[in-house]
C-alpha cells in the first residue's frame, strides 16, 4: 500500500472514531503535541495509558471479588481511570467511568460489576483501535511517509 | 344620885325582868366587846382599809358601850359608890365618843357610798372592755385570715385553683354555709354558676345579667347584702322550714392587661365582672359584721388581680408555644430552602461539566481547523462557527452561572472593542435566519457613534443578539430595523424612563439601541412579565416558540450591570414591538486597537509564543494526564520536570522552577496543604514559584479555597495548547490568573 492511501486511511479512521465518539478532541490535542522533536509522544502516552488501565482494571476486579467491598477504594481507582482516559481522549471509556462512579456512590456491588464489565469492554475496544492505528503509523513511517499533521484533506 | 332609904318592896315579877335584863346586858356586853375584836381581826387581814382611825373611834365607842352595859350588871343589886362612879364615868365617856362618832359618820358615809358607785361603774367598764377585746381579737384573726387567703390565692397561677381556693378559704374563715361564684358567659349577657363550695358539680344554670339585684351589686365596689330569695342566692334546694342565713354579694372585676393604666387606677374601665355570693349558715342568727364585709371586699380585689396574673401567664404561654411552632416551621422552611439551593448547586455543578465538554470539543476542533490550510470561504465559515460556538459557550456559562448573576458577583470583562463591528457581527449572524423567514433587516448606526468603545464586548453582543433574535423570532413577516445611536439628554426625555437620567461625561457615553419589528407584538399585560425568567407569555402567537424566557432576563441583568435600562413597548397584539436599551460604555482612544472580537483570549498571530527554557514542575498522580500536560508544556518550549506524588514533588521543587502545575482533583492529594507547605518552604515571595492548580471543578467554592490558600492561578481541565499558551503568558506577565469560564 502506498503512503498516500495509508495516510488517507489514517485520517479516515481518526475522523470516524471522532464521529462515533470513541475518541474526542483531546486526542487531537495530543496529536498536536507530536512533532519532529517528539515523534512518538502520542504512542508513548497511549501505551502508558494502556498499562495503567490494565493495572487499574485488575485492581478493580480484585476489590470487587472481596467479600466486603471497599467502595471508597473502588471509587479512587475509577477516578484515576477517568482522569487518564480523559487525558487521552478516550471518550467512551471516560463516560463508562462516570457511570461507574455514580453506581459506586449507591454502593451496589452488582451494579459495580456490571459497570466494570462495561469499562473493560470500552477499554479493549479503544485499545484495539489505537493499536491498529499505531501499527498503521509504523507502516507509514517505514514506507518513508509521515503522519499527517492535520485532518484537513 | 341620892340614895333613897325608902326601899320599895319589889314585885316578884320584877325579879324575872331583872333577870332578863341581867342576861341581855351580859350578852350585849359580850357582843360589844367581840365586835371590835372581829373588826380588828379582819382589818388586820385586809391590806387596804383607808379609814383606820374611824375604826378606832368606832371601836372605842363600842367598847365603852359594852363597858357601860357590863357595869350595868352590877347596878341590879346593891352596889357601892365606886361602882356608881365608874358607871357614871363610863357612861359619860360613852356619850362623848358616840356623839363624836355620830358627827364623824356624817362625813364618812357619803364617801363610802360613792366608793361603792365607782366600784360598780368600774365593773361595768371592765365588762365592756372585755367585750371589745373579744371583738378586736376576732378582727385580728380575720385580718390574719385575709393575709393567708391572699397568700393562698396568689401562690398559684392556675385560674381554677385560684377560684376554688378563694371559695374554700373564705368559707373556712367566715364559717359560711355556701359560697358561689358566677362568671359571665362569652356573650356577656348571662352569668353562669361556675364554682361552688360544697356542691362538687355545679349544675351550670345561668341567670341573665340584667337583674336589678346584680346591677346593684355591680355598680358598687362594696359588698352588698342581698335577699336570700333572689336567683343568685338560691343555690341550695329549699329544704322545708329553715331560715336562710344572710347573703352578701360582691363583684369581682375581671381584668385584662390593658386595664392596668396608671391614670385610671383604681377606677377600673372594665365592664366585665363576676359575682361572688356568700351565705351565712342558716338558723344561726348570725349577722354580717362590718369587718367581715371588708374582708370579703379585699378578697374580691385580690382575686381579681390573681386572675389577671393567671390570664397573663396563660397568654404568654400560648404566645411562646406559638412562637416555638413558628420557629420550628421556619427552621424547616430554611432547611428545605438550603436543601433546594444545594440541590440546585449540585445540579449546576454536574451540568457544568457535562455541557462544557462537548463545547470544548467544538471550540477546540474549530480552532484547530483554523490553523490548517483553508480556502477563504472555508476560513470564513470556520470563523463563523468559532464565533458562534464561543458565543454559545459564553451563553452556557452565563446560564449555568445564573446564581452568580443573582448574587451579583458577576463581573463584566471590560475591554476595548470595535463597536461598529459588533453590530455587523450581529447582522451577519441573524441574516441567514431572517432570510429564511423572508424578513428584511436594516441596521442604522448613528453618525456620531464611536468606532471603538470600552465595555464587555461579549455580553453587549449577547444582549443585542438576544433582542434582535427575539424580534426575528416573533415576526412572521415584515422588516426589522436596528438603530444604534449615542444617547443624549433629549433622547432620555423622549423615552418615558423612570428615574433614569444619566449624564454622559468625558469618559463615558450612553449607547442607545432600538430594535423595531412588525411582528406579533405583545399585549400590555404581558410586558411586565417579560423580564422575569422562566415566565412564558401565553399568547397564541407565541405558543409555538419554545424559548424558556431566560434570554430577556439575562439580557436585563447584563444591561443593568452596564448601568443601563432596557424596556419593551408594544401597541398590542399584532402591532409589532419596539425593544430599546441604553447602556453605558467607555470612550476609547482611537489608538491602534484593531482587535477583532472573540480573539481577545487567543492571539491571532499564530506564532508559538514559546517560553524557552521556562522551568516548570508538573505534579499529577495520574501518569497519563501527567504525560499529556508535560507534552503540552514541552511543545511550548518549557523545561518540564514531573512529580508523581506529593513527596516527590516536595523533594524536587526548588527555586529554579518558575511555575508549578498541581492537579488537585485526585482524592488524597490535599492541594491546599501543599500550597501552604510550598509557601513555607520559600519564605520570600519572589523566590517562590507561581502555583497553578489544574482541576475539573469550576465552582466558586474551589476557586475561593484556592484564593484563600494562596494559589496564584487555576486552570480548568481539559487544557488545549492555546489555552496553556495564553495562560502561561498571562501568568508570567501578571503573576496571577484565575480562569473563570
Amino acid at each position: 500500500m502506498e503512503v498516500g492511501s495509508m495516510q488517507r486511511q489514517w485520517v479516515q479512521y481518526i475522523k470516524s472514531w471522532l464521529g462515533e465518539g470513541t475518541l474526542d478532541s483531546q486526542y487531537l490535542q495530543l496529536l498536536q503535541l507530536q512533532d519532529e522533536s517528539n515523534p512518538t509522544f502520542v504512542s508513548e502516552v497511549v501505551t502508558l495509558f494502556f498499562e495503567d488501565t490494565e493495572e487499574l482494571l485488575n485492581k478493580l476486579s480484585l476489590a470487587l471479588s472481596q467479600p466486603s467491598v471497599d467502595f471508597k477504594k473502588i471509587d479512587d481507582h475509577v477516578h484515576q481511570l477517568k482522569g487518564s482516559s480523559s487525558s487521552i481522549g478516550a471518550l467512551r471509556v471516560k463516560n463508562a467511568c462516570i457511570a461507574f462512579r455514580n453506581v459506586c456512590e449507591q454502593q451496589s456491588a452488582e451494579g459495580c460489576l456490571r459497570c466494570l464489565q462495561q469499562v473493560q469492554q470500552e477499554f479493549y475496544c479503544v485499545k484495539e483501535k489505537l493499536s491498529y492505528l499505531f501499527a498503521l503509523e509504523k507502516r507509514i513511517l517505514n514506507a518513508g511517509g509521515s503522519i499527517p499533521m492535520d485532518l484537513g484533506s | 344620885m341620892e340614895s333613897c332609904y325608902c326601899i320599895e318592896p319589889q314585885w316578884p315579877a320584877d325579879e324575872l325582868l331583872k333577870k332578863y335584863q341581867y342576861i341581855s346586858d351580859f350578852f350585849i356586853a359580850l357582843a360589844y366587846f367581840s365586835i371590835p375584836l372581829e373588826l380588828i381581826y379582819f382589818v388586820k387581814k385586809s391590806a387596804v382599809f383607808p379609814y383606820r382611825w374611824v375604826l378606832v373611834q368606832f371601836g372605842a365607842f363600842i367598847v365603852l358601850c359594852g363597858a357601860t352595859h357590863l357595869i350595868n350588871l352590877w347596878t341590879f343589886s346593891m352596889h357601892s359608890r365606886t361602882v356608881a362612879i365608874v358607871m357614871t364615868i363610863s357612861k359619860v365617856l360613852t356619850a362623848v365618843v358616840s356623839c363624836a362618832t355620830a358627827l364623824m359618820l356624817v362625813h364618812i358615809i357619803p364617801d363610802l357610798l360613792s366608793v361603792k358607785t365607782r366600784e360598780l361603774f368600774l365593773k361595768n367598764k371592765a365588762a365592756e372592755l372585755d367585750r371589745e377585746m373579744g371583738l378586736i381579737r376576732t378582727q385580728e384573726e380575720t385580718g390574719r385570715h385575709v393575709r393567708m387567703l391572699t397568700h393562698e390565692i396568689r401562690s398559684t397561677l392556675d385560674r381554677h385553683t385560684i377560684l376554688k381556693t378563694t371559695l374554700i378559704e373564705l368559707g373556712r374563715t367566715l364559717a359560711l354555709e355556701e359560697c358561689a361564684l358566677w362568671m359571665p358567659t362569652r356573650t356577656g349577657l348571662e352569668l353562669q354558676l361556675s364554682y361552688t363550695l360544697h356542691q362538687q358539680n355545679p349544675v351550670g344554670f345561668t341567670v341573665p345579667i340584667n337583674l336589678p339585684v346584680i346591677s346593684q351589686v355591680f355598680s358598687s365596689n362594696r359588698a352588698v347584702k342581698i335577699s336570700p330569695n333572689c336567683p343568685v342566692a338560691r343555690l341550695r334546694p329549699l329544704a322545708g322550714s329553715y331560715v336562710p342565713g344572710e347573703v352578701v354579694a360582691v363583684r369581682v372585676p375581671l381584668l385584662h392587661l390593658s386595664n392596668f393604666q396608671i391614670n385610671d387606677w383604681p377606677e377600673l374601665s372594665t365592664k366585665r365582672f363576676a359575682l361572688m355570693v356568700l351565705m351565712l349558715p342558716s338558723d344561726s342568727a348570725r349577722q354580717w359584721r362590718f369587718h367581715e364585709l371588708e374582708l370579703v371586699e379585699v378578697v374580691a380585689d385580690q382575686v381579681a388581680v390573681a386572675l389577671s396574673h393567671a390570664a397573663i401567664l396563660e397568654e404568654s404561654m400560648r404566645a411562646r408555644d406559638l412562637l416555638m411552632e413558628q420557629n420550628v416551621a421556619l427552621d424547616l422552611a430554611r432547611r428545605e430552602a438550603e436543601t433546594a439551593i444545594r440541590a440546585r448547586n449540585d445540579f449546576l455543578a454536574v451540568m457544568n461539566h457535562e455541557m462544557r465538554t462537548p463545547m470544548h470539543a467544538v471550540i477546540a476542533l474549530s480552532s484547530l481547523l483554523q490553523e490548517t490550510e483553508l480556502t477563504p470561504e472555508q476560513r470564513l465559515m470556520v470563523e463563523t462557527i468559532l464565533k458562534s460556538s464561543n458565543l454559545l459557550a459564553t451563553l452556557i456559562n452565563d446560564v449555568l452561572d445564573l446564581s452568580r448573576l443573582e448574587d451579583g458577583s458577576l463581573q463584566l470583562d471590560i475591554g476595548t472593542f470595535n463597536l461598529h463591528a459588533v453590530f455587523k457581527e450581529v447582522l451577519n449572524l441573524i441574516k441567514p435566519v431572517a432570510l429564511v423567514k423572508k424578513l428584511s433587516l436594516t441596521l442604522h448606526l448613528g453618525h456620531d457613534l464611536p468606532a471603538y468603545a470600552i465595555g464587555d464586548e461579549k455580553r453587549l453582543m449577547q444582549a443585542i443578539l438576544n433582542v434582535v433574535g427575539n424580534a426575528v423570532k416573533f415576526s412572521k413577516e415584515g422588516s426589522i430595523s436596528i438603530t444604534a445611536i449615542v444617547a443624549k439628554s433629549e433622547t432620555f426625555r423622549e423615552f418615558r424612563v423612570q428615574d433614569f437620567l444619566p449624564v454622559p461625561s468625558d469618559s463615558h457615553f450612553y449607547l442607545c439601541v432600538q430594535v423595531k419589528d412588525a411582528g406579533s407584538g405583545i399585549s400590555p399585560q404581558e410586558i411586565p412579565k417579560l423580564f422575569t425568567k422562566f415566565a412564558q407569555t401565553q399568547t397564541v402567537a407565541t405558543r409555538n416558540s419554545s424559548c424558556s424566557g431566560l434570554g430577556l432576563a439575562i439580557c436585563k441583568r447584563f444591561v443593568n450591570l452596564m448601568e443601563g435600562q432596557i424596556w419593551l413597548e408594544s401597541e398590542g397584539l399584532g402591532k409589532g414591538c419596539t425593544a430599546t436599551f441604553i447602556v453605558k460604555l467607555g470612550i476609547a482612544d482611537q489608538s491602534n486597537e484593531s482587535k477583532l472580537p472573540f480573539t481577545s483570549k487567543i492571539n491571532e498571530n499564530n506564532i508559538n509564543a514559546s517560553f524557552p527554557g521556562l522551568k516548570v514542575l508538573v505534579m499529577d498522580e495520574n501518569g497519563v494526564s501527567r504525560s499529556v500536560t508535560k507534552g503540552l508544556l514541552v511543545r511550548l518550549g518549557c523545561e518540564v520536570t514531573t512529580a508523581g506524588s506529593v513527596e516527590e514533588f516536595l523533594r524536587v521543587v526548588s527555586q529554579e522552577h518558575r511555575v508549578v502545575f498541581m492537579d488537585i482533583c485526585t482524592p488524597g492529594v490535599d492541594g491546599y496543604e501543599l500550597t501552604i507547605r510550598i509557601r513555607e518552604k520559600f519564605a520570600k515571595s519572589h523566590e517562590r514559584p507561581l502555583m497553578v492548580v489544574l482541576t475539573g471543578n469550576s465552582d466558586k467554592v474551589t476557586k475561593e479555597s484556592c484564593l484563600r490558600v494562596g494559589m496564584d492561578g487555576l486552570i480548568l481541565k481539559p487544557v488545549s495548547i492555546d489555552k496553556m499558551r495564553s495562560v502561561l503568558s498571562e501568568l508570567i506577565e501578571r503573576r496571577v490568573l484565575f480562569e473563570t469560564s
